[in-house]
């Protein structure tokens, strides 16, 4: 059955000065299906997806929605079409309850003025029921989880009437739970009549939800409108980088040596003061990749701010090379030896408005390589970095681009740099791919097997499965603030780690093994 | 050649340009419908500024200030911080550099340094308690300033009046003139203009400014805090104490500015009934130069040659003094809308690139392409 075409883009060019971002690109979606636009980093999907929602304006080539020529000249006209995007960074207002959320900007009124609350709750309910989408709303958008608040943005634009609704990489901030879930709602939605518009670059996403894909690479349309069930993930990867991608990481067994990092009855709280961390106890080894598996927030966050000196322990300690480490500032247990690749990459790891090389001497600008008498060598600095960047292929004009123009992968390749450069006994990697591309994800893991071969120590906290089934040597499964159980990646799956990681399953056999 | 164009068209540089031309026209449009001849008053307010030697030596002399205050603000503005205390710490500095001048008599290469480096301290100190107050209380540096400012207005008039008067005047007596700033011989090279050695002091500290946040380590420490406090923190960073140490130069250069004030020009301290507001113009000149050294330099001399020069438009064009205030705060005004003027500069751009020519626009430039 051949669906009609409702969203059609034909030769959009749209060109910035030095780079054609959109080339020729032609995008079809049919009626009630889910469409996959796949990309790496900097591909131009976002480029395109913003000069269909209106916020750009084509250079050359035509929009017809339903058949017919569009100008979407501001995003107003695209509501006005029936396109709804839910943006990566959820545009929410935190004290606002979920039902405020939804409305807000077309709220129903009483007698005119008033706005008549009861009757949007009842209006939420219907939407809610009819799409599968459980929210309260009266619940304030603070007090959810993530998982919720990408909710919320799918009610609100369900609100204003989409039906095309566009998804920017839905998934990144998901537990695998929650990607289950909205998968479903997914189905739901296409059920219901809806088309879905999904940016991704998760192969596996797509395999398991997509009915065709268009693959973008460098603004230009690689493939359009593949029929997922035609196709593999290696056949997709293959296309949108342009050439073969390895999934598995090539790595030798483990040779454990002797125990880097104990972690032992640890107890810690965030900052509420809600206890995060419950007698924790640990170790990582020489020449292992210890993985800690874990939903979000079951005191992921809190465990690497202890370790790095980010956060007080309340009790218990941690040792370093049988060192204690827990009492001493972050600079100083840097210096021991802990390399930190932070979770937030923007927040925590770079300094966005310094230069990549200011970045690279984050953590050692204050030794005497680049330091004398106060006065700090930017010479030196400088040749530095342009070493690393060198090593680390970090692709960049020269070093003194500031950190904040780079793309995610190769922001996240400075990182790595620097903390790897340090040559640490003990290498803390949290999320190190997230939101990266394929081609960099192979990068980073190839690092941190490196790191391993070097027999030093490696604690990578993900909340990516499949990444942690293939870098760990054993897997320590985190909940509610305590490890109930470590295993063997080779000896277990996804099934169990997730059974595990809701607190249905424990395996206390190995602690610390 | 190249560098040079585009320095120019960079909007650090293009929208504070605009903004002065907007407000110059703006105000012309006013004096228009207050039947004044804006061409006229123009041309005599810069004939005021720059006119003959005594008008320059008073224009440099409405700058000085200036340039302290606007360092102060610019340097805790790069930390992160709105020091609006930039009026308080130049007073504390100003009534500390009077003290010296009163209550010692030493020789002048001792005297005129005591007396300078006092103020400074002084005012450092009183910056750094707005520091402290942030730190380990939790007080927004904004109001802790604003109070600030209010103490350091009372507390000066306090000392005046209890150490300092001079009998039946609302004033200090008069500092012994081995610690004074200013030279006869200085002043009868600009016709006995009250121009003083604070001029070279304000040069040197804004030589500093640049040396200390591009150039040191502490610098460095700063401006990581300034950009992004949590990743400081991660880099083993010590926010608080460089909240604190932001605060202090900040205040650093506002009491040298005070000092440098009643040492060079009043030679007195004087019972203040309300602010005498170059801490408050700092804001503008910060605001103004982007909050770099050069930049200051350049927003204290447009505030300087706008304010002393308002009086000669009104010997030469008749137009009411007051006209200058709304000039300046138009230029303030368009700098802070920043947003707007950037649109124009952009509509004005892709013009240009339709011409024939490629000018990036600023959007692009955002992006660092």
């Amino acid at each position: 059955m051949e669906r009609q075409t409702v969203i059609e883009m034909r030769n959009i060019t749209k060109r910035f000065p030095g780079i054609v971002a959109n080339d020729a690109v032609n995008l079809q979606v049919r009626q009630g299906e889910i469409h996959a636009l796949l990309g790496e980093n900097g591909a131009g999907k976002s480029t395109l997806m913003n000069v269909l929602f209106g916020l750009y304006q084509p250079d050359e080539g035509d929009i017809y929605i339903r058949g017919e020529k569009v100008e979407i000249t501001d995003p107003n006209v695209a509501n006005d079409l029936g396109i709804g995007m839910v943006h990566q960074h959820f545009m929410l207002i935190d004290t606002f309850t979920v039902a405020q959320n939804i409305i807000l900007g077309s709220e129903p009124k009483k007698k005119g003025w008033r706005i008549d609350y009861n009757k949007s709750v009842e209006e939420i309910q219907q939407l809610s029921e009819k799409y599968g989408l459980r929210v309260d709303p009266h619940a304030k958008i603070k007090d959810i989880s993530v998982g919720m608040q990408q909710r919320v943005e799918i009610l609100k634009i369900l609100y204003r009437g989409a039906d095309i609704l566009i998804f920017d990489e839905p998934t990144a901030v998901l537990t695998p739970q929650e990607i289950q879930e909205l998968i479903t709602i997914f189905k739901n939605l296409v059920k219901e009549g809806k088309t879905i518009l999904l940016i991704t670059h998760k192969l596996k996403e797509i395999m398991a939800t997509c009915d065709r894909v268009t693959i973008i690479r460098r603004g230009k349309v690689i493939d359009g409108s593949l029929e997922v069930s035609q196709t593999t993930p290696d056949e997709l990867a293959a296309k949108m980088v342009g050439k073969e991608v390895k999934f598995k990481v090539d790595k030798k067994d483990a040779v454990p040596g002797h125990p880097v990092l104990s972690v032992k009855h640890v107890t810690a709280y965030d900052n509420r003061g809600i206890k995060k961390l419950n007698d924790i106890s640990f170790e990582v080894k020489a020449g292992e990749i210890l993985g800690i598996a874990g939903v979000d927030g079951n005191g992921q966050s809190e465990l690497i701010d202890v370790i790095s000196g980010l956060r007080p322990v309340a009790s218990g300690e941690i040792l370093l090379m049988d060192r204690p480490i827990h009492h001493l500032s972050p600079r100083k247990i840097s210096e021991r030896g802990v390399g930190h690749i932070p979770e937030d990459r923007q927040k925590r790891g770079l300094i966005l408005d310094f230069s990549i090389a200011e970045n690279m001497v984050l953590k050692n600008y204050h030794q005497p390589e680049f330091s004398n008498r106060g006065f700090l060598n930017y010479k030196k600095v400088r040749e530095h970095a342009a070493r690393l960047i060198a090593e680390f292929d970090i692709r960049t004009p020269d070093e003194s681009v500031k950190a904040g123009a780079l793309s995610g992968g190769n922001q996240q390749k400075v990182i790595i740099a620097r903390e790897v450069n340090h040559n640490p006994d003990l290498l803390i990697a949290a999320q190190p791919t997230r939101g990266l591309d394929v081609g960099a994800i192979e990068f980073v893991h190839r690092r941190l097997v490196e790191q391993r071969d070097k027999k030093k120590a490696v604690l990578l906290i993900s909340l990516d499965l499949d990444e942690l089934l293939n870098l760990s040597d054993r897997i320590a499964v985190l909940y509610e603030g305590q490890i109930v159980g470590i295993v063997d990646p080779r000896e277990t799956n996804e099934k169990d780690l997730g059974l595990m990681m809701s607190g249905g399953k424990t395996n206390s056999g190995s602690w610390g093994a | 050649m190249n560098k040079v164009i585009r320095i120019f068209i960079k909007d650090s540089t293009l929208i504070p340009v605009i903004s002065i031309v907007l407000g110059l026209l703006i105000g012309a449009l006013i004096m228009l419908l207050g039947a004044y001849n804006p061409i006229r008053a123009y041309a005599s307010l810069i004939e005021k500024a720059f006119g003959d030697l005594y008008s320059i030596g008073e224009t440099i002399r409405q700058i000085t200030p200036l340039i302290f205050t606007g360092l102060s603000v610019a340097f805790a503005f790069r930390i992160g911080l709105f020091n609006i205390g930039a009026e308080g710490q130049f007073i504390i500095g100003s009534v500390t550099a009077a003290f010296v001048g009163i209550q010692f008599d030493l020789p002048w290469y001792i005297h005129v340094p005591f007396a300078v480096v006092a103020g400074g301290i002084a005012g450092g100190l009183w910056g750094s308690l707005a520091g402290l107050l942030k730190v380990y209380r939790g007080v927004h540096e904004v109001i802790a300033t604003i109070m600030l400012n209010w103490i350091a207005l009372y507390l000066s008039n306090y000392i005046v009046k209890f150490f300092l008067i001079e009998p039946g005047q609302q004033r200090s007596r008069i500092l012994s003139d081995s610690s004074w700033l200013s030279s006869s011989w200085l002043s009868q090279l600009f016709d006995g203009a009250r121009i003083h050695y604070g001029i070279l002091l304000g040069l040197i500290c804004t030589f500093l400014f640049y040396v200390i946040l591009w150039k040191t380590r502490q610098g460095y420490e700063l401006r990581a805090v300034g950009y992004n406090p949590d990743a400081s923190e991660y880099a083993g960073i010590h926010v608080k104490k460089n909240i604190v140490r932001s605060m202090m130069v900040s205040g650093v250069f506002a009491g040298l500015g005070g000092a440098s004030e009643v040492l060079g020009v009043f030679h007195y301290q004087t019972i203040h009934s309300v602010f005498p507001g170059h801490g408050f113009e700092g804001i503008a000149v910060a605001l103004l130069g982007g909050n770099t050294a050069v930049g200051t330099i350049l927003g204290a001399v447009l505030f300087g040659v706008l304010t002393f020069g308002a009086t000669g438009m009104k010997f030469g064009a008749g137009v009411p003094i007051e006209i200058i205030n709304i000039v300046i705060a138009l230029v303030i005004f368009f700098v802070a809308a920043s947003g707007l003027v950037k649109a124009i500069i952009d509509k004005v751009k892709k013009k240009i690139i339709s011409g024939g020519s490629s000018l990036p626009t600023s959007q692009d430039w955002k992006k660092g392409v």
